[in-house]
């Protein structure tokens, strides 16, 4: 199939002895939004920092099984780190802007990849902040600090800055939890337009959240994949007794 | 209206036990002492200091060489020899603290051996006695690299092999050098790991990571532990005098290899060596002053960085 984006094989990963993910497979299509619902601690942020190698800064994390990314296994060796994270990039829970300003923020993944001509940086910078919808917001003060935006707009300039490295796939981690309900619908109307070009996997705790903005709904509970599929079929009726229980609020 | 009731209901509020009262007031009575003696202490030595030094204390001062057999004159090239001190000793121990720091918080994985033996033995260079350290820097450097280095280059003529600023320094920043590591990893811990994440979430590498948001990030941490090391090393005489402190020197130091003159040191031996103790005592008391302004301002430049990065921190 040509618009599996993404293929997980028998993935399991142990924090030292503990197993907190168990044999997840899984496949993501392309130009979709797969959300990963399931109840604190189910393992679904961390399986979403498997698909970038985030958890390879935490000590002591084993991983097993495969994650194909177009094919590659990046826990293969012999696949360089740095390029999956410019290929799959990731919005925090918490918007993290650099204390430099709005410019720097968005200018700083092109610089790392060796971008120093300055016309071309200015063009990423504005149709990033442009892809991300903040830019008529910040176009008179990109020189300000972006310390200095409202909780939303950082959200948006950190989206805008993962747009920046020009990425294939993006994960956002509940990326509107700490948001008003204004910023939040405007992050999930970006988060449909973005799909045309990306493919997305967000993590949300909102069901409405994951009905709303996804395309496949992923359901996990215990560090297992419980059930997947079109979101669509999963809110209206779900295969699982436990998927059906988290959505109608049974427990959760 | 309910009628507030004013009696205390004892069942519900017990009322309070004498004998508690008494022995928290004797506590706290002990602190105010101890606090008051701390004070009173500092506002002595400050008091006789600035009181005594004051009639000798002036640019001139400061400004000229001693004379007369350093019985009358300033301190011109004591203040000058302390200068170069502590900028060489900057030079070489900020570059390799920082360097430490960074491998100790950035790179050294936390259950590492190596990076506990390194954090033991930066902690231990600290509780050192300032002595120790002039007596190592008598022989690793003076003796053993100086000496090495006349024998192969200068046919074992003394040049390198004696007391000089450049050893004097080298041998302080070894010294300062746990004062500067623990200031900068204090500083790159304040850095939250989010912003780590979101570099190398952009695909930046680690050193890029470092070199980008965490060094930036920590530039007062780094300015603070320069600046404690330098009001330390202003202050120390312990490693100097064996290392290339001079009784009087008639020019200022012209090369590496000259040795200097150094305020602290130049009041212990105005108080011990002079040739008339009791003429001096004027000079003494100004030398002092000059080198507590020195060391406190310094220090007090440091707490004003230090508590704007914690404010930062929160």
């Amino acid at each position: 199939m040509r618009d599996i984006k993404i293929e997980v094989k028998d993935l399991s990963l142990y924090y030292g002895e503990k197993k907190a993910l168990k044999e997840i497979s899984m496949q993501i299509p392309a130009n979709k939004v797969t959300a990963l619902i399931g109840p604190s601690g189910c393992g679904k942020s961390t399986f979403l920092r498997c698909i970038n190698r985030m958890n390879d800064l935490i000590p002591d994390v084993t991983i097993t099984g495969q994650m194909l990314v177009e094919g590659v296994d990046i826990y293969n060796k012999d696949v360089d780190v740095v390029n999956i994270r410019k290929k799959i990039g990731m919005v925090f829970q918490k918007s993290n802007p650099f204390p430099k300003s709005i410019y720097e923020n968005i200018a700083y993944g092109p610089k790392i990849n060796g971008i120093k001509n300055k016309t071309e940086l200015d063009e990423i910078v504005e149709v990033s902040l442009r892809q991300a919808a903040i830019w008529d917001e910040v176009k008179d003060r990109l020189g300000d600090s972006a310390l200095g935006l409202s909780g939303g707009q950082q959200q948006r300039l950190c989206i805008a800055r993962t747009l920046a490295v020009s990425p294939d796939i993006i994960l956002m981690d509940e990326p509107a939890s700490a948001l008003d309900p204004i910023s939040t619908s405007k992050i999930e109307e970006l988060v449909h337009e973005l799909k045309e070009q990306y493919t997305i996997i967000i993590v949300t705790h909102n069901m409405q959240q994951a009905a709303r903005t996804s395309d496949h709904t992923a359901f996990f509970y215990m560090g297992e994949l419980i059930e997947m599929g079109k979101t669509n079929a999963i809110f209206t009726k779900p295969e699982k007794k436990q998927t059906e229980d988290y959505i109608t609020g049974r427990f959760g | 209206m309910d009628t507030v009731n004013n009696e205390i209901n004892t069942a519900f509020f017990p009322s309070k036990k004498r004998g508690a009262d008494l022995k928290g007031n004797i506590v706290i009575g002990i602190t105010q002492v101890a606090v008051f003696l701390i004070i009173a202490v500092l506002f002595v030595i400050l008091g006789i200091i600035i009181y005594q030094g004051r009639e000798r204390f002036s640019w001139e001062f400061i400004s000229t060489f001693p004379t007369n057999g350093m019985t009358e004159g300033g301190i011109f090239p004591a203040l000058i020899g302390t200068f170069i001190l502590v900028i060489v000793m900057s030079i070489a121990a900020v570059p390799f603290g920082t360097i430490t720091a960074i491998y100790l918080t950035e790179y050294a994985k936390e259950n590492s051996k190596f990076a506990a033996a390194v954090r033991f033995s930066v902690r231990t260079l600290a509780v050192v006695p300032s002595i120790i350290f002039g007596l190592f820097g008598l022989g690793f450097f003076i003796q053993f690299v100086g000496g090495g280095v006349d024998k192969v280059f200068n046919a074992g003529e003394l040049h390198w092999g004696q007391p000089n600023i450049l050893w004097a320094s080298l041998t302080m920043a070894l010294l300062t050098l746990p004062v500067i590591i623990v200031s900068v990893e204090e500083a790159l811990k304040t850095i939250p790991r989010e912003l780590r994440e979101a570099s190398l979430a952009l695909g930046a590498t680690k050193w890029q990571t470092i070199k980008q948001v965490v060094l930036p990030g920590s530039v007062s941490g780094i300015m603070t532990g320069t600046i404690l090391a330098v009001s330390r090393g202003a202050g120390e005489v312990a490693p100097i005098l064996f290392t290339g402190a001079a009784y009087y020197l008639a020019t200022l130091p012209a090369s590496m290899s000259d040795q200097f003159m150094n305020l602290g040191y130049h009041i212990y031996i105005m108080s011990t060596q002079s040739s008339d103790v009791e003429k001096t005592m004027p000079i003494q008391f100004a030398t002092t002053l000059v080198l507590l302004i020195l060391t406190l301002s310094l220090n007090l430049v440091a707490v004003i960085i230090r508590s704007r990065i914690r404010r930062r921190a929160k």
